[in-house]
């Protein structure tokens, strides 16, 4: 099959690209359920293992629950696991994804990110893994298919390192749909950069002296482990930069935490999640070709939050709108507005903040809609005031 | 069949030093069902009684690999253990030489109500397991609310005998036929008291290769409000008043494994128990004697099937 | 006893010495003591089956006596010791020192 050509150019579509990587990857065991937009990665994968391109086991489970459960009974036991969701499938989740960052499983999880009822729409945005923001999961954030395909291989490596699970996002439909000309890297290769996984502790691993995996802790403990998973947390950071370094060296395609786009002299900045990016790049050169100094930050890694980063990147701006295609319903922006504004707040002369929520439900953001928010931007600079902190654009 | 003599020489899997009260139905369960094969087991268990009071950090009573997860999903975490099993053994990460077999432990509350999917799911998928519900008839951990497993009559916290409603006003949810319901190889209702039936059902479920099921009536003094030391005699009465009916599926076929050679009233279960005592107040003789009819059907019921291939 | 801050402490609230309750002492519960009559004990070891606290001893067959350690004097071994043979009865603790 053509998935078998490697470090060739294919046209593939986010789906097909994060499926194609879980086959290279091979993992012991794939605990999964379908849902909308996603769900191609599934259906994919489980043709791989019906026709014995991989030998993983898959556990095609009765609700997202499960999935999550089986894959955190299948990690504590000693496996390399890996599966996708989206949107209430990732809800479905919600208690396990504390319990499996808890316990310090390194599990993959591809999120396919869609909108949560209600109403219910199966459309893009990021309300999903926004809401999973403080699960204790390492969070990667892809714009292209290319880089979804890519973080696939490093949060494999990234979660083994750290001991804490990792969730792969990319934009339900337009990322996971869409076919893009992309580079894939040899079976070999992907198996060299990932190695072997040999977890220290595990269920299996010495039925001798038997382990027992999670206890009740009371007060005199809990708050221990979870310092140590906060340790682990920032500890994340670092890893993501080096692993990210490693995977630059071996396959030529450079990730940071934050993808800076025409920042160092920029005067106002856009701040995004995903592929909207390259959207709000053609805005930046057409209104560069205008003489506008414009940019954009696009934050790949959000949690653990690249703050420091952050702040380094926006400093010297006069201006900058955070574009959060969820929102907080705190009256108070979304929350890529709150951690970046927050972020900032120790730089000496920091730019002014602004919140606007965008493409929810799959509302489509457009080169118009960028530039509009950059012309707000240029006016906040050029009055000195902001007239809306918070507000709802593409409606 | 093993004697006690034998089964006393085998390595204690269950220590004692866990916090279940004092006269808890619970660990004479598991300590006999640990000690029923000669194979490696794996356990998990669903948060409730038997996972608080057996792992309280940083002490753990179970020397055998164990895991909880949640409440939920006791069955769903057990086959994530058991097909990584299969997949690192396929893969020779983990030296295959002796048998390792899978247990998940969950009370009434974690299996009949919140923990039905995970344990409907894993059952259909065939994982090769025993789910062992250890059935004390309310969710006990939190403090004696109903579940669909208490039984009518019964005074619960969720389900008072108040001065309009006299106490639990629903028949109980009979998951074990639910469980059969399933096609599986082996699904059985046991006791602690009658400890070789309990024993062999274990022995025999554990070696069958894939999905099986244990409903196994537990004693509980704190929420029945009865003695810790009759915990072990109102679990003969269970059967003995034909209330909780010792039998087996196998392969699809009923047999039923205890008798009692007189039925009991089932007066003689209701009233040592304090969740009952209302019932033999004025007017509580209506209820117990639609107990007793449920009771009477259920049974003759459960003949008629006798050695019939019901699934 | 670990430290209860250490950070040392294994990942994840791991237990690594399965088993290690039975160092846990809960003979602090009991009100009530079982007391063996050795004369009596004809070795049926119902006792011991039916013990939620793994408390009664057992060597080469033989019942040899109670763990106080772990024995929270529930009753059960005194109660199901078969009605011929009443081996076994329960005394209060203060009864017992």
């Amino acid at each position: 099959m053509a998935t078998e050509k490697s470090n060739e150019m294919q046209g593939l579509t986010g789906n097909s690209a994060v499926a194609l990587a879980m086959k290279q990857i091979n993992p012991d065991v794939c605990p999964a359920y379908p849902i909308t937009p996603s769900t191609a990665i599934i259906e994919t994968f489980s043709s791989y293992v019906a026709d014995g391109e991989v030998d993983t086991e898959l556990i095609t489970v009765e609700s997202e629950h499960s999935a999550m459960s089986a894959s955190i009974g299948a990690a504590a036991a000693g496996a390399r696991v890996m599966t996708a969701t989206s949107s209430q499938g990732l809800a479905l989740m919600w208690e396990m994804l504390y319990i499996a960052s808890g316990l310090r499983l390194p599990i993959v999880l591809t999120n396919v990110n869609r909108a949560l009822a209600a109403p219910i729409n199966i459309h893009c945005d990021h309300s999903d893994s926004m809401g999973a923001r403080d699960s204790g999961w390492v969070q990667l954030y892809s714009e292209t298919v290319q880089e979804s395909y890519d973080n696939v291989f490093m949060a494999v490596r990234i979660a083994e390192k750290v001991r804490l699970p990792v969730m792969v996002c990319l934009d339900g439909f337009i990322t996971s749909h869409a076919i893009e000309n992309m580079a894939t890297i040899s079976d070999a290769n992907v198996q060299d950069f990932v190695g072997e996984y040999t977890p220290e502790t595990s269920l299996l691993k010495d039925m001798e002296n038997p382990i027992s995996i999670g206890a009740m802790t009371l007060p005199d403990y809990y708050m221990t482990f979870k310092k140590q998973q906060s340790e682990a947390m920032a500890e994340a950071k670092d890893v993501v930069e080096e692993v990210s370094a490693e995977f630059a060296q071996k396959f030529g395609r450079e990730y940071g935490l934050l993808d800076s786009y025409e920042l160092e002299d920029a005067d106002v900045a856009i701040v995004i999640f995903n592929s909207a990016t390259g959207t709000t790049k053609v805005a930046v050169d057409e209104l560069r070709k205008e003489g506008f100094k414009v940019g954009v930050l696009r934050i790949r890694l959000f949690r653990p939050l690249p703050h420091a980063e952050i702040a380094a990147a926006l400093k010297g701006l006069k201006a900058v709108a955070c574009l959060d295609r969820a929102d907080s319903f705190n009256d108070f922006g979304g929350p890529l507005f709150n951690e970046v504004r927050s972020s900032i707040y120790d730089l000496e002369d920091r730019p002014k903040v602004i919140s606007r929520i965008y493409g929810l439900g799959g509302r489509d953001y457009k080169v118009e809609d960028a530039k509009s928010v950059f012309e707000e931007l240029l006016k906040v600079v050029e009055t000195g005031t902001v007239e809306e902190m918070t507000k709802y654009i593409t409606i | 069949m093993a004697n006690l003599k034998e089964l006393a020489g085998k390595k204690e899997l269950f220590t004692g030093g866990h916090r279940l009260c004092a006269g808890c139905g619970i660990p004479p369960i598991v300590r006999l069902v640990l000690r029923s094969t000669d194979a490696n087991l794996v356990a998990s268990t669903a948060t409730g009684c038997l996972e608080v009071g057996t792992t309280i950090y940083p002490y753990s009573s179970w020397r055998i690999p164990w895991i909880h997860s949640a409440f939920e999903n006791s069955a769903a975490t057990i086959s994530g253990v058991e097909t990584a099993y299969r997949a690192l053994k396929k893969r020779g990460r983990i030296p295959a030489d002796k048998e390792t077999k899978f247990i998940a432990f969950g009370g009434d509350g974690g299996t009949y109500d919140i923990g039905l999917q995970s344990l409907s799911g894993a059952l259909e998928r065939g994982h090769d397991f025993l789910y062992l519900c250890y059935d004390n008839g309310a969710y006990m951990n939190t403090g004696i609310q109903r579940s669909s497993a208490t039984p009518m009559g019964s005074n619960t916290t969720t389900s008072p005998a108040g001065e309009v409603i006299p106490g639990k006003e629903e028949w109980r949810k009979d998951l074990t036929r639910i469980v059969v319901a399933h096609n599986v190889p082996y699904a059985a209702q046991a006791s602690p008291h009658n400890w070789k039936d309990l024993e062999k059902k274990a022995a025999k479920a554990l070696a069958i290769k894939g999905p099986t099921f244990l409903n196994v009536m537990s004693p509980c003094p704190l929420g029945w409000y009865s003695k810790p030391e009759d915990s072990i005699q109102l679990a003969k009465l269970s059967t003995d008043t034909c209330y909780w009916p010792l039998y087996e599926v196998e392969d699809g076929v009923m047999k039923v494994t205890y008798k009692p050679r007189e039925k009991k009233p089932i007066e003689d279960w209701l009233k040592p128990q304090g969740r009952f005592k209302h019932l033999f107040k004025p007017g509580g003789d209506v209820i117990i004697e639609k107990i007793q009819a449920q009771i009477d059907r259920e049974w003759e019921r459960l003949l008629d099937l006798e050695g019939r291939q019901i699934f | 006893m670990t430290d209860k801050n250490n950070e040392e402490l294994p990942e994840g609230g791991v237990i690594h010495e399965g088993g290690n309750a039975d160092s846990y002492e809960t003979g602090g519960w009991r009100k009530l003591r079982p007391v063996l009559d050795n004369e009596k004990c004809t070795n049926c070891l119902i006792c011991w089956v039916m013990c939620p606290d793994s408390a009664i001893i057992v060597e080469d067959g033989k019942m040899v006596g109670f763990d106080m350690e772990h024995c929270k004097g529930c009753g059960i071994c005194d109660t199901e010791c078969p009605p011929k043979i009443k081996a076994i009865k329960m005394v209060s603790e203060e009864e017992a020192d």
